[in-house]
């Protein structure tokens, strides 16, 4: 049977696929940003897991205003990087998994999430950033991805109970699953950042801190606080951290089972307009 | 009955909830065709022959002229669709967010480099913080950008 068996967490400021892509990791501004990766890309270099699930959201690239799912998720064979406006980041296509896919689609449905299926998108920063981030620069990604796109541009996104049992039931159908696949869950988006108006520049460095000591401790209290909390504590793109939520709820400690080891924990002010956290969980008995 | 929306009183920040977006949707659309990199180079070879194409208000096209980008998030664009023409244009997203806050690309970048703009004051309407509106703008700078 498929078995999860870690989620990482991580914000996807495009800037950091730009310094990447532009050969400026040890300029003085990004040195300290990368560094607090490197331990991250040998621990999951190690992991090898066959399947990476990565929860992310489409900024205006995939979805324009014809179409707005609130849940999509990628059940086709591969996934191009997107011209965001500048010229397609420089990485490799994504290659999906549609039988897996299809399977988590069939099974959250029937548990009640409404997920809309998706055979043809590009992927834009918000899927690449952090694929970067943990695997560098291979000519070729080392394992499949799901892309699963979460609406939070156009206001309501879902909240963060909705996005915390989407977690538990995407668990138990990748539990559901034949093969004996290893797959990693990834919430991605956030930290505190606001990239519009007067307020533009936002950041929360100790609502940050406390929000991902309350992701590792009381991840079910956590998805009880509003979306306005969000908005006005961290930002109106803060709202994104919803999203590290559907990987939480996909421990184990979230069906009853043992909380996740702390692998890694890193948080950086600025990326450009925003502030970068970044965190490794563990499941102890996958 | 009326929907609430309690965040309308955040300072310096327009939510992007469906009453906007209904508002904005021809200005979105329009930026969003800038995905193309022909219709990039039409619009910069002919920008209001572009925009007349497109069912905006005057309002939106002038903000587009502008590169106000406070007019046009106020006229229901959304900043990831705005950046779009941003990136026509070769800016940054750095130097579009220091654009609406009255500050050169400089003062901006110097904000974050020292930890960003403070929560203090700016959490409600009426508050004396940074991005309060009787604190605009805050600093040298001019809406938009040289394009």
């Amino acid at each position: 049977m498929a078995r999860v068996t870690a989620s990482v967490y991580t914000s996807h400021v495009p800037a950091i696929g730009a310094a990447l892509d532009g050969g400026k990791t040890e300029e003085p501004y990004w040195r300290p940003l990368f560094a607090g990766y490197e331990r991250s890309r040998n621990w999951f270099s190690d992991q090898r897991p066959d399947v990476v699930f990565l929860v992310y959201n489409d900024h205006a690239t995939a979805f324009s205003l014809d179409l707005v799912p609130t849940f999509a998720i990628g059940t086709g064979t591969e996934f191009e990087p997107a011209d965001e406006g500048w010229g397609p980041r420089p990485v490799p296509k994504v290659a999906g998994h549609p039988e897996l896919a299809s399977h988590i689609a069939q099974s959250v449905i029937q548990d009640d999430f409404d997920l809309t299926l998706v055979n043809k998108m590009p992927v834009d920063h918000g899927l690449t950033v952090p694929l970067s981030l943990m695997c560098g620069q291979p000519s070729a990604w080392p394992c499949a991805v799901i892309p699963f796109a979460v609406n939070v541009v156009l206001y309501p996104a879902p909240s963060g109970r909705r996005c915390f049992e989407l977690g538990r039931a995407i668990r138990r159908a990748i539990q559901s699953y034949d093969e004996p696949l290893d797959v990693q869950i990834w919430g991605t988006g956030g930290m505190s950042h606001q990239l519009q108006g007067p307020r533009a520049g936002l950041i929360n460095q100790s609502w940050d801190n406390r929000f991902l000591d309350r992701l590792i401790d009381d991840p079910s209290g956590l998805s009880k606080v509003p979306h306005d909390e969000y908005v006005r504590e961290a930002g109106s793109e803060g709202i994104e951290l919803v999203m590290w939520l559907i990987a939480r709820g996909a421990m184990a400690d979230a069906a009853g089972g043992e909380k996740p080891s702390v692998i890694h924990r890193f948080y950086h002010v600025p990326a450009s307009n925003t502030a970068v956290g970044h965190l490794i969980l563990e499941e102890k008995t996958p | 009955m009326a929907l609430k929306k309690p965040y309308l009183d955040i300072p310096g920040t327009t939510i992007f909830d469906a009453d906007q977006a209904r508002r904005g949707y021809w200005l979105n659309q329009f930026c969003m065709s800038l995905m193309k990199a022909e219709n990039r180079a039409r619009f910069k070879a002919a920008e209001r022959a572009y925009l007349d194409e497109w069912p905006m208000t005057e309002a939106q096209k002038q903000a587009v002229l502008e590169r106000d980008l406070n007019k046009a998030i106020a006229t229901g664009g959304n900043i990831y669709f705005l950046a779009k023409i941003g990136a026509t244009d070769g800016k940054s997203f750095q130097r579009m967010a220091a654009s609406m806050t009255g500050m050169t690309e400089t003062e901006y970048r110097d904000m974050m480099v020292s930890g960003g703009r403070s929560p203090d004051g700016n959490r409600v309407v009426g508050e004396d913080g940074t991005a309060q509106e009787h604190r605009q703008p805050q600093g040298s700078g001019e809406p938009g950008w040289e394009h």
